[in-house]
């Protein structure tokens, strides 16, 4: 197991290594002058060099890299101040420390991404479940059709919708915002209660059809008649031997979805304000904000790179076959 | 979970002494192109410590048949009609309750392929432990000690360490013995062995083959063998029903069926098999063209399309009338028993399409009867009264090491009487 952590890890560093030249050298492809966007809207030749100083601009673009790589592990000094590790640098766009708006923005994302993949994997898995054991009658069909109308939904208008029927309309559900769980917990709920349901609605359709295919599968399995044969009921033979087949296909695509979730929902955030680590991705981009663009990238590719070794590891504890070395 | 329409009010029929009766079976699956006859109109008896050979292609009804005895059918796509009794106790149209107490208690199943047969999720305690506790109510500890009996008893070495491998952890042969340890761990009075050697190495088929008879003995179970191996009913079983087409074409004892064949289809298998003991050079002789469709079987006999002595029957009786199977010894086929054994007495090359390839009558062509299966066919001698059941006189035989004598024996004892 410790070998396996050891090689997986080291795995993942090169490539969140690779991705960061991949997005650093790529940013400097665009036809962008990000000086200017700091310098405002009465700039001269001569705020606009000192800009560029500052923020070390004026350097060759692999000696940018250089220093903005061995900042994030030794920290940084720039001509505003220092800038301790893990220092992504400051923002273009406001010159605030890049880490900190990150550490700022993430506990919402968190949020989102826990709670919404909670809702879809119980309802989406257990929607699946009955859907099997029922399989071939009306409520198999019905859910089935069900989940093509969900999956066939799009957040942006699903989401809109709710927010007009439940929130503006019916009053029923708070305007979606993101208050700190250990400052109350009451209010991060009801904050949070709409984003999940729409968030978990495009999911838990993919789940549940996965689900029951799944075990529908497992069913036609060989072990699973001999478990019949030994006269377990049906009720053990489907929850016993077929759901623990069932298990490994969705724990992986569980872990992938978990962890590209983390690296922010940017269609859910935008459509509820949620101030998440998605729409900052997509600010940075839209902005220019190399600093930002590259601290978020890290960060979301950082959860993928995680939430895949987390899968592999529990992959292993699921099924006997399998063994970490 | 199905309708009983034959013989439904009159008493149900039973043979004496039959631990298992299975009269006038029918298995039927609806698919979306029609509904498929895998068995049609089966009936056999079973006496507890016989065992019952069952052989025939794939497809024709062998494992549809032992399904339906254990109930596991699918009740939404397939009818089945008829009688099973069990100890006098009918089991089609049962409750799933009352299959559940029987499965793996007095009747249990030993599959093919004993990788997919075998949770590779649980250890092989667990699933040996299972249905003991299940069925008899034992604590954990009672089980699992029981689990480490049964691996022991299937001679499995080091039982008590293990109990607690996964079945991916076992060799082929080795799983095979675990899977016999899981169906005999509630002494079940009948077990169903569907194909249990297929998928081992020969030498290892040989060792479970005898590990059956042994656990029979002590047992007293009655054994259905389902095979497309004649060589392993030959050393195995008592009696003997060839399938085709989901009915029984031939039945009688393993001897009878095997010396003196009576059906086209028998011959038809005892001549496509390679022997030991006839001379390389004569080609097998397969049977031509495929089994039949079930959607769609052949009118009449359901063999008359890869029949070569469809001729020799007076009239278009082959096409036109169905043969019934005698009671007792005898097979489905408008030859009738005499004109039959005339007939294969003219040497094997008369089963199949095949006739102008070989010269008839030329002495060096003719296997013996059977094949060369039986062990004692060449030395011509007076039957043993075990002679039907080889285990027994193989009783203090250790299992291991057993497989490389023994393909050996039957080659030596046929080659030099």
């Amino acid at each position: 197991m410790l070998r396996f952590l050891a090689r997986r890890s080291l795995g993942a560093i090169v490539i969140l290594l690779l991705i960061s030249a991949i997005t650093f050298f790529l940013f400097f492809a665009l036809p962008a002058e990000p000086a200017r966007l700091a310098c405002g809207k009465n700039c001269d030749p001569a705020s606009l060099a000192i800009i560029n100083k500052n923020l070390g601009l004026d350097q060759p673009v692999p000696v940018q890299y250089w220093d903005f790589m061995v900042g994030i592990f030794a920290g940084r000094d720039f001509p505003i101040g220092r800038c301790d590790a893990p220092c992504f640098g400051y923002s273009f766009v406001n010159q605030e420390p890049v880490w900190g708006t990150i550490v700022d923005r993430f506990p919402t994302t968190l949020s989102l991404a826990i709670g919404g993949a909670a809702v879809f994997l119980v309802v989406g898995v257990g929607i699946g479940m009955i859907a099997a054991w029922r399989r071939g009658t009306w409520i198999d069909k019905f859910f089935s059709s069900l989940s093509l109308l969900g999956q066939s939904m799009q957040i942006y208008f699903v989401g809109v919708l709710c927010l007009a029927w439940f929130v503006s309309g019916l009053s029923i559900m708070e305007q979606p915002a993101y208050h700190p769980i250990t400052e109350n917990p009451a209010k991060w709920f009801s904050g949070m209660v709409l984003p999940w349901l729409v968030l978990s609605l495009i999911f838990m359709a993919n789940y549940s059809r996965m689900t029951r295919s799944q075990m529908v599968e497992q069913l036609q399995e060989d072990h699973v008649r001999t478990a019949r044969a030994k006269g377990l009921s049906s009720r053990t033979v489907f929850f016993r031997y077929a759901w623990r087949g069932a298990i490994a296909p969705i724990v992986t695509i569980f872990g992938m979805d978990l962890g590209s979730l983390l690296g922010g929902a940017m269609i859910t955030e935008y459509t509820f304000t949620l101030h998440g680590i998605g729409r900052l991705a997509v600010d940075s981009v839209r902005l220019t904000d190399l600093p930002m663009l590259m601290g978020v990238m890290l960060v979301s590719s950082g959860a993928i790179v995680v939430f895949n070794i987390v899968v592999d590891a529990v992959y292993a504890v699921i099924d006997p076959r399998v063994r970490l070395a | 979970m199905t309708t009983l329409t034959k013989g439904a009010g009159a008493p149900a029929p039973r043979a004496d002494g039959a631990y298992l009766s299975v009269r006038d079976l029918y298995v039927r699956f609806s698919t979306e192109d029609g509904t498929v006859k895998a068995v049609d109109g089966l009936s056999f008896d079973l006496e507890r410590g016989t065992t019952l050979g069952i052989v025939g292609e794939s497809g024709s009804g062998k494992s549809v048949t032992n399904l339906s005895v254990l109930g596991l059918h699918d009740p939404r796509t397939t009818t089945v009609q008829g009688h099973i009794l069990l100890d006098g106790q009918e089991l089609i149209g049962a409750g799933e309750r009352t299959l559940e107490r029987l499965r793996g208690n007095k009747m249990a199943m030993i599959f093919q392929d004993p990788l997919t047969a075998l949770s590779p999720y649980y250890t092989v305690g667990r699933q040996i432990a299972e249905p003991y506790r299940k069925h008899t109510g034992a604590s954990k500890r009672e089980a699992r000690r029981r689990a480490v009996e049964m691996l022991a008893k299937v001679g499995i070495p080091n039982p008590s360490l293990r109990v607690d491998d996964y079945p991916h952890q076992f060799s082929g042969g080795m799983r095979q013995r675990a899977m016999i340890a899981m169906a005999l761990v509630c002494d079940p009075d009948l077990l169903i062995a569907d194909e249990p050697t297929t998928a081992l190495d020969v030498t290892v088929q040989a060792q479970i083959l005898d590990l059956l008879g042994d656990l029979q003995q002590e047992f007293g179970s009655a054994i259905i063998l389902i095979t497309h191996d004649l060589g392993v009913v030959a050393n195995t079983a008592d009696d003997l029903l060839v399938m085709y087409a989901g009915r029984a074409v031939e039945r009688g004892t393993v001897r009878e069926v095997l010396r003196a064949p009576q059906h086209p289809y028998t011959w038809g298998l005892l001549d496509s098999m390679p022997s030991l003991i006839t001379p390389v050079d004569i080609p097998l002789n397969p049977i031509p063209g495929s089994p039949p469709s079930l959607l769609a079987p052949p009118p009449g006999c359901p063999f008359h399309p890869r029949c070569a002595h469809t001729a020799e029957v007076g009239g278009n009786r082959c096409v036109t009338e169905r043969p019934a199977l005698p009671p007792g010894r005898g097979a489905a086929c408008h030859l009738g028993p005499e004109r039959a054994v005339s007939i294969r007495r003219g040497g094997p090359a008369d089963t199949g399409t095949s006739r102008a390839t070989r010269g008839d009558g030329d002495e060096s062509n003719q296997v013996p009867p059977g094949g060369g299966l039986l062990k004692d066919q060449a030395s011509g001698g007076p039957l043993q009264s075990q002679a039907g059941r080889p285990h027994e006189g193989q009783a203090d035989r250790p299992v291991e090491g057993s497989a490389s004598e023994r393909p050996a024996d039957d080659a030596g004892e046929g080659a030099n009487p």
